[in-house]
């Protein structure tokens, strides 16, 4: 094993690397070090060069004007408060300006984030350089910068059509996460009128998440066990349920197949929230179900669907199947028309009635493709904010709590950092929340057929 | 099949095909009916009571009764003209503006990134599928206060910039999602390709003329999908945009209508939106549903 992944590595190894550039480099290259660029200037790549040269001093320039400064107050994410001055010349209090800790910390993780970005130039500049020389040594044609662009429709077509992408999952996705991640290590709340100037308090907040005496800590175990049980049912009962009706369906003597399946596809077409919300309404306290309980004599007085802490929770499973039940009916439907039929044949003939072959072909035939999507339902569901949020908002909420009966740790960790402004433990949740989700995924996708046997068409 | 059975019942002699039903198939084949029945029921029953609300004459929000005294269009006028406490032309055109920008940037995003990952082998690959399934682990909101600090410093919390704040939350991550357009990319047959290359087309040729050619429903998919994010998406515009009603888009603007300042007044205009915003939706997904499954059954054939 370990010699097919050296194998595999070998397939993009070059000559060109920091390590020659610096141990066989000319005197030129091993400067480029300090002069960016100067490597591939002496190798008529001018170009190229001085482009390099650009970016050192455009980053220089904003390490010197922005840079050095926005990393030293990191440590201490500013300490200057907003004061009131009194102007006596204009006769009114003047606010002088203070630190805000959160533009400090975006500004510094930012930095960083440019500072590795200029790394890595730097090293492939290195690399540039020792390439260009490497080539005239060995007296083969060095590229000039017209073709070093015409290269990007070939060679390196790669860095042309990922350079974009990349830029905006950098900058909108990591850039982000980035800066949440060292939220949970500071005091960013409102708790203690920290939302202007905060202080990193190291592991605190997730001593005072996990701890089990703190009124924190017993809202976090009661709302991660309702968030786990909640995505096994929604994921569960849909994918089984789903499979039933998608069997009943299909069975020969059902007649009007088509039919039937259009009336279940018809709810997906509907746009979620919208769904969501008129379940919503349906079911509140003066919707139309309870009317019609009401008035058919069912019950005397409205069900409490969203306010009583049980109800609310079966109502968000059942309305949940309402809504994932045609999709895992959709797709067993299309896995069914699948099977082999030679495996439900020869099971026949050698005896097997209806419920065995159910169990010993088609179940497992069902699970073997749909494994994988189970999993990544499962880690959906737990992340599953709209279905909570529309229906019951996290509701019933004790009073004095955080989190309501049907909140998952998603729409607490909303509610925490958008109603509550706690946006360290915020932070924290969502942390956990990855930890969680990690476990799962890590245990699970990794194994799964398309993950490891990518290159089965090929 | 057809083996002839004979039965006797009542003395009297009865000749049947076997596939025609006996009565305990009967009994079950009516029972699956019924089921099937109720359970149409109750998955049509929702829609059918909001196309209901919609064309319901009487104002006001929760009724006693399920049957409208009165039935009128007036709550589909109403939705599309008055507009100076909640815009819903506005509203329509604000997402239809951003839908059609993040559907351009997410398609060209995710099908470059997908033929990356797909046709082409270079040594940051492998890294960057693992980045990406590691950054979807992150819950989404986690990120979303993050997103609008920085949107903030960058000055697109405001006015109409709010339009391409919006824009790049939809589309600049999107380079992420690339995972089914890949699957897809994969069956293209590497034999093609290959000749393409011996013929003389460039990498980027071999991708304009040979490969995204071949994986029409797989782009239908993906422009459909992308294009009907910010119609779906209720959370980031809310977190985004908030109080400036300017800005809403339609998922959110329906959020509010059932707010309590608005329900008495919007409630039967938004039965009226519901309709209105799902037809288009309904045809589009019917569309995307198939390419999906043309994508993932019709695959290339080499």
């Amino acid at each position: 094993m370990a010699e097919i992944k050296k194998k595999k590595a070998s397939m993009f190894d070059t000559p060109y690397t920091l390590k020659n550039a610096f141990a066989k480099g000319d005197i030129f290259v091993r400067l480029s070090c300090v002069i960016m660029g100067l490597g591939n200037m002496v190798r008529k790549q001018v170009i190229k060069g001085l482009l390099y040269f650009l970016i050192e001093v455009a980053y220089i320039w904003f390490m010197v004007q922005k840079g050095v400064h926005n990393l030293a107050m990191l440590p201490s994410l500013g300490t200057v408060e907003q004061n009131k001055v009194w102007d006596e010349d204009q006769g009114i209090f003047v606010y002088t300006a203070g630190d805000n800790s959160v533009l400090i910390l975006l500004a510094g993780i930012a930095t960083l984030l440019i500072t590795f970005l200029f790394a890595c130039i730097w090293i492939d500049q290195m690399k540039s350089g020792y390439k260009a020389l490497y080539l005239t040594r060995a007296g083969k044609h060095v590229n000039n910068f017209i073709e070093d662009i015409k290269s990007l429709a070939n060679e390196n077509i790669h860095k042309f059509l990922m350079f974009f992408p990349m830029l905006g999952i950098i900058f909108f996705t990591i850039l982000p996460l980035l800066f949440m991640i060292p939220m949970a290590f500071t005091n960013y709340s409102k708790i203690g009128k920290h939302l202007v100037l905060f202080d990193w308090v190291g592991l605190e907040n997730f001593k005072t998440t996990l701890g089990m005496g703190g009124k924190l800590g017993s809202t976090f175990w009661p709302v991660l066990g309702w968030t786990l049980v909640w995505a096994f049912f929604a994921t569960f009962l849909n994918f089984f349920l789903g499979m039933l009706l998608a069997m009943v369906i299909n069975r020969k003597d059902t007649k009007g197949k088509s039919v039937w399946r259009f009336i279940f596809v018809l709810s997906i077409a509907v746009p979620q929230f919208v769904s969501l919300l008129l379940m919503r309404t349906m079911f509140s306290q003066n919707g139309p179900i309870n009317n019609m309980l009401i008035n058919a004599g069912i019950v005397s007085k409205a069900v409490p669907f969203w306010t009583n802490a049980g109800w609310a929770r079966f109502m968000v499973i059942v309305i949940n199947c309402w809504i994932g039940i045609p999709y895992s009916m959709l797709q067993v439907t299309g896995i069914l028309q699948n099977i082999p039929s030679e495996l439900t044949e020869a099971a026949r003939i050698d005896g097997a009635n209806s419920v065995q072959t159910f169990f010993k072909i088609t179940l497992p035939y069902i699970m073997f493709i749909m494994g994988p999507y189970i999993i990544t339902q499962f880690t959906g569901n737990i992340n599953n904010f709209n279905v909570i949020y529309l229906l019951s908002g996290g509701n019933p909420t004790p009073v004095g709590s955080t989190a309501g009966k049907t909140d998952l740790l998603v729409t607490w960790l909303y509610k925490l950092t958008i109603d509550y402004q706690y946006y360290n433990l915020g932070a924290v949740i969502g942390i956990i929340t990855f930890i969680v989700l990690s476990i799962v995924a890590l245990a699970t996708y990794r194994n799964t057929a398309s993950y490891k046997d990518e290159e089965a068409f090929n | 099949m057809s083996k002839q059975v004979t039965t006797y019942a009542g003395g009297q002699e009865y000749k049947f095909e076997k596939n025609k039903m006996s009565g305990a198939r009967v009994a079950k084949n009516a029972v699956v009916y019924v089921i099937l029945t109720i359970l149409s029921i109750i998955w049509l029953f929702p829609i059918f009571w909001v196309v209901l609300t919609s064309f319901r004459k009487e104002k006001g929000s929760y009724t006693a009764y399920f049957w409208p005294k009165g039935y009128t269009f007036d709550n589909y006028k109403k939705l599309f003209t008055e507009t100076t406490q909640l815009n819903f032309p506005r509203m329509f055109l604000n997402t239809l503006l951003v839908s059609i920008f993040s559907c351009i940037i997410t398609t060209l995003f995710i099908l470059c990134v997908g033929y990356c990952m797909s046709q082409l082998r270079f040594r940051l690959r492998k890294p960057f599928m693992n980045l990406a399934m590691i950054l979807g682990l992150f819950p989404a909101f986690m990120s979303m206060v993050a997103v609008y600090f920085i949107l903030k410093a960058l000055g697109l919390t405001q006015g109409n910039m709010l339009y391409v704040a919006l824009v790049l939350i939809y589309s600049a991550g999107s380079g992420t999602g690339f995972y089914i357009v890949k699957g897809f990319f994969d069956t293209v047959p590497k034999s093609l390709t290959e000749a393409a290359l011996l013929d003389g087309c460039s990498m980027l040729q071999v991708f304009n003329k040979i490969v995204l050619p071949l994986s029409k429903p797989i782009v239908v998919y993906t422009i459909l999908t992308s294009f009907l994010a910010p119609w779906l998406d209720f959370i980031f515009v809310k977190v985004i945009v908030g109080a400036n009603a300017d800005y809403w888009t339609v998922s959110l603007g329906m959020y509010n209508m059932l707010e309590k300042e608005y329900i008495y007044k919007w409630y039967t205009p938004w039965a009226a939106a519901a309709v209105v915003v799902s037809i288009p939706i309904a045809i589009l997904f019917m569309v995307m549903q198939r390419n999906y499954v043309d994508g993932m059954t019709g695959a290339v054939k080499g």
